[in-house]
């Protein structure tokens, strides 16, 4: 399988990265470069093989459910670049 | 007075508690020649000397007062996709500009907790992204080692180039890195330094900045087998705060180093005997067959038939779980963000300026192999192809192999800026041909230096374990070391 411009860009946008026709001409033959090499899998016969979900053979540990942090929304806030009153500040979404 | 930076960690924690050197005295040795050298290498993105010597100081209190912990006033070098509270934290991305966590990254914690002192942040890939360091928003590191008679720069590998250059040139004693797909054991190998990623699972992955979040490990590099094994005791741990951390208590993984070799059974898998491989290589990994046989281990032919599939579906699993923990970088709760018109327009222009090229290339191949229609062709086919990648290796030791012996890498290190690397980036990913497929597997692996090649480059070789029995892989790297010798980059920087 390989890609075009136009599916490139529609998976830029979808991965929210603003591309120029250039970049998107570049990233086209890169992206068809990766996806010739990793073709190579569909010559595995996979037939009754299970996809791995965990190299680890354990049950998910599970933790009481009880409040055990919080009541720190300064230092979550702290990193942002703008924030007000512990919210964080982004352009108006709702008209 | 001896140079400080040339202890290693065992012979330093030695001299600490016999109080014939203090910590302060150590960490403003490694802090004179991070000055001295980190214009010329590039390893450090970020030193921290203040706290250094402030740690050190408090080390010595503890020294004196027989309260020492295990790393007591030891300097290390911490891969900046650690967490460290307070301190630059930004997985050498513009994305995470300014970016301070709030925490401590449970690894870094343990480190601190036995006493060690952090002398700042090294370079690596862009998140970990890369097998060269080039990737890096601050610039490539250059390898210690340069080849015999010539003055052209070389890479230290990726991701953890950063912490591999500055064990190679003594600016640290030992240093924390990551491993994704060889990041630790494909750097180790290029600079003559000893790596290992250990079992999936053994070292909390709380607090590091993910990248491939059923992939990365953290794990230790270091100048020699004792070194790596003293800090993988301190960075592992069983962690409630990460899942995914099994259950099994640490073991003193020092005391296998030294233990006789009768009695284990060694694999070499005829898969590993690639195609162009270069005959430097092929003797090393002779040799080191040798020398286990002479240690009174016993040698066995064995196959991994699925290895070459390794590397392309590490390619699609590998992106596919980047771009969702890539996705949390959006310009709203920390680092960088560019202004836009209306808020995707500020998401996509803050990710198009924040990430670089290899990132984004993953995180785009990620999206696509994860997107309606696509996703049981590519995610579902090499997650299933992941299954039978494990099942060679448990076939295997079903079969009564203890570790099995193979080359860390297929060439020495490259040049800086190496033209055909940059044109084709499947090229670069086939530095991790002999690593990867110990990811797929959640298998731990060591890299232990074992000789130099014709143009006097370090070459290593790799050992992979049972789950969980990171022990053997000390107990046989360290017959290698002791049969190889040790290698020293001579200084030009």
């Amino acid at each position: 399988m390989s890609v075009d411009i136009s599916t490139v860009k529609r998976v830029a946008h979808l991965a929210r990265i603003a591309v120029s026709e250039d970049d998107a001409t570049r990233m086209t033959s890169q992206l068809n470069a990766i996806l010739g090499f990793v073709e190579q899998l569909n010559e595995v016969n996979v037939e009754g093989v299970e996809p791995m979900t965990s190299v680890t053979p354990m049950a998910m540990k599970k933790r009481e459910d009880v409040v055990n942090d919080g009541s720190k929304a300064a230092d979550i806030v702290a990193n942002a670049p703008i924030h007000e009153e512990n919210f964080f500040v982004v352009p108006k979404v709702v008209e | 007075m001896t140079d400080l930076t040339a202890l290693t960690i065992a012979e330093a924690r030695d001299q600490l508690k016999a109080k014939a050197i203090t910590a302060t005295e150590l960490t403003g040795a490694y802090i004179q020649a991070i000055e001295n050298a980190n214009e010329a290498l590039n390893a450090y993105v970020v030193t921290t000397p203040d706290k250094a010597l402030q740690m050190a100081k408090a080390s010595d209190a503890r020294l004196a007062s027989s309260n020492a912990g295990a790393l007591e006033g030891i300097p290390l070098g911490i891969k900046d996709l650690f967490g460290t509270e307070g301190v630059h934290t930004q997985a050498c991305s513009h994305i995470l500009d300014g970016f301070k966590p709030h925490y401590e990254s449970t690894v870094t914690a343990n480190l601190w907790a036995d006493g060690a002192v952090m002398l700042g942040k090294l370079n690596m890939d862009e998140f970990a992204m890369g097998s060269s360091n080039e990737s890096s928003y601050y610039g490539p590191v250059k390898n210690p080692w340069r080849a015999k008679g010539s003055n052209t720069d070389l890479v230290p590998g990726g991701s953890s180039g950063g912490s591999a250059a500055a064990v190679a040139a003594r600016l640290c004693a030992g240093a924390t890195a990551t491993d994704t797909g060889g990041s630790i054991r494909q750097p180790a190998a290029f600079t003559g330094t000893v790596g290992i990623k250990p079992t999936y699972g053994r070292c909390s992955r709380w607090g590091i900045v993910a990248f491939a979040s059923s992939l990365d490990q953290a794990g230790p590099i270091a100048r020699d087998v004792r070194d790596a094994a003293i800090l993988l005791k301190s960075m592992a741990s069983v962690d409630a705060k990460d899942t995914t951390s099994v259950d099994i208590a640490v073991p003193d993984y020092e005391a296998a180093i030294g233990k006789p070799l009768a009695g284990l059974k060694i694999g070499i898998p005829k898969e590993y005997r690639v195609e162009g491989m270069p005959e430097d290589i092929e003797k090393l990994w002779q040799q080191g067959i040798a020398w286990l046989k002479d240690a009174g281990a016993s040698i066995v032919d064995i196959s991994l038939p699925h290895t070459k599939y390794a590397l392309p579906a590490y390619y699609i699993v590998a992106p596919a779980e980047a771009s969702s923990n890539l996705a949390r970088y959006d310009g709203v709760r920390y680092g960088l963000r560019v202004p836009g018109r209306d808020i995707v327009d500020m998401y996509e222009k803050t990710r198009a300026t924040g990430f670089g090229d290899e990132v984004k290339r993953r995180i785009m191949i990620g999206t696509y192999v994860l997107s309606a229609g696509y996703y049981d062709a590519y995610y579902l086919q090499a997650q299933k192809v992941r299954t039978l990648i494990k099942k060679d290796f448990e076939d295997v030791f079903n079969a009564g192999v203890d570790a099995i012996l193979t080359p860390a890498t297929p060439s020495a290190a490259f040049g800086v800026a190496d033209q055909d690397m940059a044109a084709d980036p499947v090229k670069m990913y086939l530095n991790d041909i002999f690593t990867v497929t110990v990811n797929m597997a959640g298998l731990p692996g060591i890299a232990v230096p074992a000789g130099l090649d014709a143009r006097g480059l370090p070459l290593g070789l790799q050992l992979i374990g049972r789950p969980f029995d990171e022990e053997t892989l000390f107990q046989t790297a360290y017959v290698i070391e002791q049969a190889a010798g040790k290698f020293n980059a001579p200084k030009w920087w």
